[in-house]
């Protein structure tokens, strides 16, 4: 009897300290790998970090976007109707990219403060918008501009 | 201590969760009022849908009460909404604007020939920019504008009898009162 | 008139589960054999109903019936008949209605197969799955009715979501919930054990066929999904560790761990309380999934219907489900007997070991997935978590469970002795560990990465043939194998084999693609030759095509290697007429080795395009993979013994725990 116990005992230790190596470890990426969200406002005011990469959100702003002539670069300017960022970014835009369309960058902000995205998103209703940008929109509105409120499929 | 404390564990986990769902349902992102309550309304001049050479503007209406119903030939609640709209027109209570929402301008001509014609005039939004000025996240979706040109109310989804009668006629009165 | 008949179909259908979840199990106390064999045919005319409610939804679909506002809202004339029949599903209150109509038939299927389990069993069984079913009847009927009217009629439909218009993604949903709902067999056995107070190796014994075919339908749903995703969505990605994939990965990670634990349960009578609990958690992250999707709060591609209210019901369901199945466990759990005891080293304990990973990943995920909603509510901030973190879980705890899997197919039940299965893996582990160190060569792959991902599916291909010698060692030649694959277990063994094989073949798909894909964006003209890697991409142009509800510009790409065409290329870029929104269909060359894959991005002035161009080496193999385990779920789910076993232990009244199989291999 003494001698099933003794192995039940080891069998027990070593999973809890597999799981517990495991959990600490899990956790310890999960740190690493949180992407925080800003706004062009709080970009602006210098809360967004400079090494780390982030996400950021807002509209596009009218008129903004210019392409290069003959390469794949685009700029643009995100805007919360209180702050603008402006952003840069190669490759291919989402299908729903167009200016006045709330979408998601994310990237790192260069020195010159131009945030270079590597991924750029629109959701796949035209209608919608991503919760967090709505929020920023409306915490932006609150200094005194017209915005958008968030989104809801077209019934 | 009971046997079936240990046993427990799950349950607890379980209730932990639910309550951290429940709270995530409270805060739905959705649900926000419109930031354009109480402010001016943005500013837009579009060709009309009848006459793309004419346009309209917000400021050409200062100066009195109106009503502005975002739609589109596209939205199945406008076309439900649209008696209620007929209805308001006859009673002349006050002037409704339509801005046609991305739409296509034969389509809105034909609806308005097949099922009638509520508003004054018609701005022609195909791209729906002016729409995101507006804030317009759906269709349709009416706005109260005063004397002033400030956005007064704001219903979204289409109007019913019930509306009308419990939200716009009474907003409307008042504000022709106000001044 | 026919969307009422099929609402009040509904109602019926309702009113008969209320009956089939409450007379039944009333009669298991009373004993009451009238009541007891009420069970099945109440659950026939509960799926009679729901079959005439679905029709009648198809129905409406098929004739453009715009009175009924969901048909408006998602039907559309121009859409082509095979869409306006997986419209029915295609939005919230459809999908709902598949649900309860895929419950109702997986109830029947329980009523047909049972018949050799004892009454009380089956009744009991029946009347749990009734309950489910009152849940959904309720949720349709108070916040979602499919069959509502709309007054005045619109001319025309709103029109299926285009994503949503492809033939992947007809069958995706249905498949997808013939796995989840079929999850609620197992529920529907473990509660009924509970409550039964008999929790011993029968009941185990008896929901393995079903949790196992409720895990092929999710392994296939997910996999279409996956496979959809690839070739609709224009970027090349095939998991994006999305909430609502995550939702249904996870009753697949539980799924996976449950008939790997039901083995050990129905064989040896051991892990008796971890199973039960298993059974519980694969259906109530078949629940939570749905109220993930459902209820809006956390937000994603797929969310079609996010209602504040609607959430609310499925959160009490949840409490009412989940809460009272575990509060029911809390209370039975203590008069559980223990099973058979094992060693450190035994098939037990390196199940049990599959088991925690497989549990542990599922915690991960289910954290991943809420995380962002636990951040709101604490107000610390938005988040959102990188799918390289969820990744990172996956690289460093799956390999583990590879070599456990290898290892577990040698391992003796009860007790292993060390020496022996070491020697018996010697050869397995220096074949698997040269095999990497070769594929990593920096003239060969150079990839770590490569090798490791080589090096585990070496093993488990080793292993498990070492695992097939040993078995046939006195049944030698193809005759020997016919003979042992048509024995009693046989297809149960075959099927692990072959489901392993396909784990194998999906490391080293994931890993490939993972490692040596290309991908750019260039811009083109019309005429211009772009390389990348071995192949030639010639730009021919885009030009405007009509589809039946659509308009497209429709690029034309040569793919040639050295001075060989491979590929003709129609990448697209369509504007649904209805929705105006526009949508990419790429263009693919799908090879066992390699694929090729285009995409259109925008027009750029001049006839000049953006374009996406990849090469994807071995992504098939990713869904083969699956469909490997599916497979061989299948062939485990269709051994004969289950047969054999169920009319035996009719018979016999319950079978004693341990006493079968104890012999038996797989």
């Amino acid at each position: 009897m003494r001698a099933t116990r003794k192995k039940r005992l080891y069998l027990v230790l070593l999973m809890v300290v597999g799981i517990g190596v495991a959990v600490g470890f899990a956790l310890n990426a999960f740190n690493q790998n949180l992407m925080f969200f800003y706004s062009p406002s709080e970009v602006a005011a210098g809360k967004a970090p400079a090494a780390h990469a982030f996400r950021l959100g807002g509209l596009v702003t009218e008129g903004s976007v210019q392409r290069q002539a003959n390469g794949l670069t685009v700029r643009f300017d995100v805007t919360d109707n209180a702050k603008t960022v402006t952003v840069e970014y190669t490759g291919i835009l989402p299908d729903l990219f167009r200016e006045g369309q709330g979408i998601v960058a994310h990237g790192q902000l260069r020195s010159d403060g131009v945030f270079v995205a590597d991924e750029v998103l629109a959701k796949h209703d035209e209608n919608y918008m991503p919760p967090e940008v709505a929020k920023a929109l409306e915490e932006a509105h609150e200094e005194g501009k017209a915005s958008m409120p968030p989104g809801k499929t077209t019934p | 201590m009971p046997a079936f404390v240990r046993y427990l564990a799950p349950l607890l986990a379980f209730l932990a969760l639910a309550a951290l769902l429940y709270k995530g349902l409270s805060l739905d992102p959705h649900k926000v009022p419109s930031p354009l309550i109480d402010k001016p309304a943005p500013a837009f001049s579009l060709p009309l849908l009848k006459d793309p050479g004419k346009t309209l503007s917000a400021d050409e209406l200062r100066g009195k009460v109106w009503l502005l119903n975002v739609w589109a030939t596209w939205c199945v609640s406008c076309r439900a909404e649209h008696p209620v709209l007929m209805q308001l027109a006859a009673s002349g209570k006050v002037p409704v604007y339509g801005l046609n929402y991305k739409d296509k301008r034969e389509a809105a001509l034909r609806w308005l020939q097949r099922y009638g014609n509520p508003y004054t005039a018609n701005a022609f939004d195909a791209d729906g920019r002016v729409g995101i000025d507006w804030g317009v996240y759906g269709t349709p979706e009416t706005f109260i504008i005063d004397k002033e040109g400030v956005i007064r109310h704001k219903h979204i989804g289409p109007i019913t009898p019930e509306v009308l009668r419990s939200e716009i006629y009474p907003i409307v009165e008042k504000l022709e009162r106000a001044g | 008139m026919i969307p009422e008949l099929g609402h009040y179909a509904l109602i019926l259908a309702l009113c008969l589960a209320i009956v089939q979840a409450t007379v039944p199990l009333a009669g298991t106390f009373t004993r009451t054999p009238a009541w007891i064999a009420l069970a099945r045919p109440v659950a026939w005319g509960q799926f009679l109903f729901l079959s005439l409610a679905f029709l009648a939804l198809v129905h409406a679909f098929l004739v453009d019936d715009f009175s009924v506002r969901y048909v408006a809202q998602h039907g559309n004339t121009l859409l082509p008949e095979i869409y306006k029949i997986s419209a029915v599903w295609g939005a919230h209150e459809g999908s709902l209605l598949l649900w309860v109509f895929i419950l109702g038939g997986w109830t029947v299927a329980v009523s047909l197969f049972g018949r050799h389990l004892p009454d009380a069993v089956l009744a009991r069984v029946l009347s749990v799955m009734g309950m489910i079913s009152i849940g959904f009847l309720l949720f349709l009927l108070m916040t979602s009715n499919p069959f509502a009217r709309v007054f005045p009629v619109p001319a025309e439909g709103g029109e299926l979501n285009p994503l949503l218009q492809d033939p992947g993604l007809a069958v995706h949903p249905p498949m997808l919930y013939m796995g989840y709902v079929g999850m609620s067999v197992a529920f529907a056995f473990a509660i009924s054990a509970l409550l039964g107070g008999k929790l011993d190796a029968a009941w185990a014994r008896w929901s393995r066929p079903w949790t196992l075919v409720a895990w092929v339908f999710l392994t296939l749903g997910i996999a279409l999904g996956s496979w959809w995703a690839y070739y609709e969505l224009g970027w090349g990605g095939w998991w994006f560790w999305d909430p609502v994939e995550n939702a249904s990965f996870m009753p697949w990670l539980a799924g996976t761990a449950l008939i790997h634990s039901l083995a050990v349960t129905e064989k040896r009578g051991a892990f008796k309380r971890w199973t039960v609990l298993l059974a519980l958690l694969a259906f109530s992250l078949s629940l939570l999934g749905t109220f993930l999707v459902r209820s809006g709060v956390l937000t994603s591609v797929h969310a079609f219907a996010s209602d504040p209210a609607r959430g609310l019901f499925i959160l009490m369901f949840l409490m009412v489900v989940i809460g009272g199945s575990l509060l029911l466990y809390a209370i039975r759990a203590p008069d559980i007997s223990r099973g058979g005891g094992f060693d450190i080293l035994s098939r037990e304990s390196l199940l049990l070991g599959n088991n925690v990973l497989l549990v542990l990943t599922t915690a991960l995920v289910l954290l991943g997935t809420l995380a962002p909603l636990i951040y709101d509510a604490f107000g610390w901030g938005k988040i959102s978590v990188g799918f390289p973190w969820f990744n990172t879980m996956f690289v460093t705890f799956m390999p583990l469970l590879v070599v456990l899997m290898g290892a577990g197919p040698l391992t003796r039940w009860k007790h292993q002795d060390p020496a022996m299965l070491a020697r018996r893996l010697k050869l397995a582990l220096l074949i698997s560990i040269g095999g990497g160190i070769i594929t990593a060569l920096p003239w060969l792959s150079g990839s770590l990465a490569a090798g490791f991902a080589v090096a585990l599916s070496l093993w488990l291909l080793t292993t498990l043939f070492a695992s097939l010698r040993q078995r046939l060692q006195h049944k030698p030649g193809l005759r020997g194998l016919v003979q042992d694959f048509n024995s009693r277990g046989g297809r149960s063994y075959y099927g692990m084999l072959l489901a392993h094989l396909g784990v194998a073949v999906f490391i080293i798909g994931v890993t490939f693609v993972s490692q040596f894909d290309i991908e750019e964006d260039v811009r083109m003209s019309p005429g211009q030759e772009y390389q990348m890697g071995d192949y030639r991409f010639r730009f021919e142009g885009a030009k405007t095509v009509d589809g039946p509800n659509y308009r497209a510009r429709r690029g034309t790409l040569r793919v040639f290697r050295g001075e060989r065409e491979v590929a003709l290329l129609h990448p697209e870029k369509r504007t649904y007429t209805v929705q105006t929104r526009p949508m990419t269909e790429a263009g693919i060359e799908p090879g066992l080795l390699r694929d090729i894959y285009v995409s259109l991005g925008e027009p750029l002035g001049n006839g000049d395009w953006s374009l996406r161009l990849y090469y994807k080496p071995m992504v098939r193999w990713i869904w083969l993979g699956c469909l490997f385990m599916a497979a061989g779920g299948g062939l485990a789910a269709s051994d004969p013994r289950y047969r054999q076993l169920l009319r035996r232990s009719r018979r016999s009244g319950d079978l004693p725990a341990a006493a079968q199989g104890a012999g038996s291999h797989a």
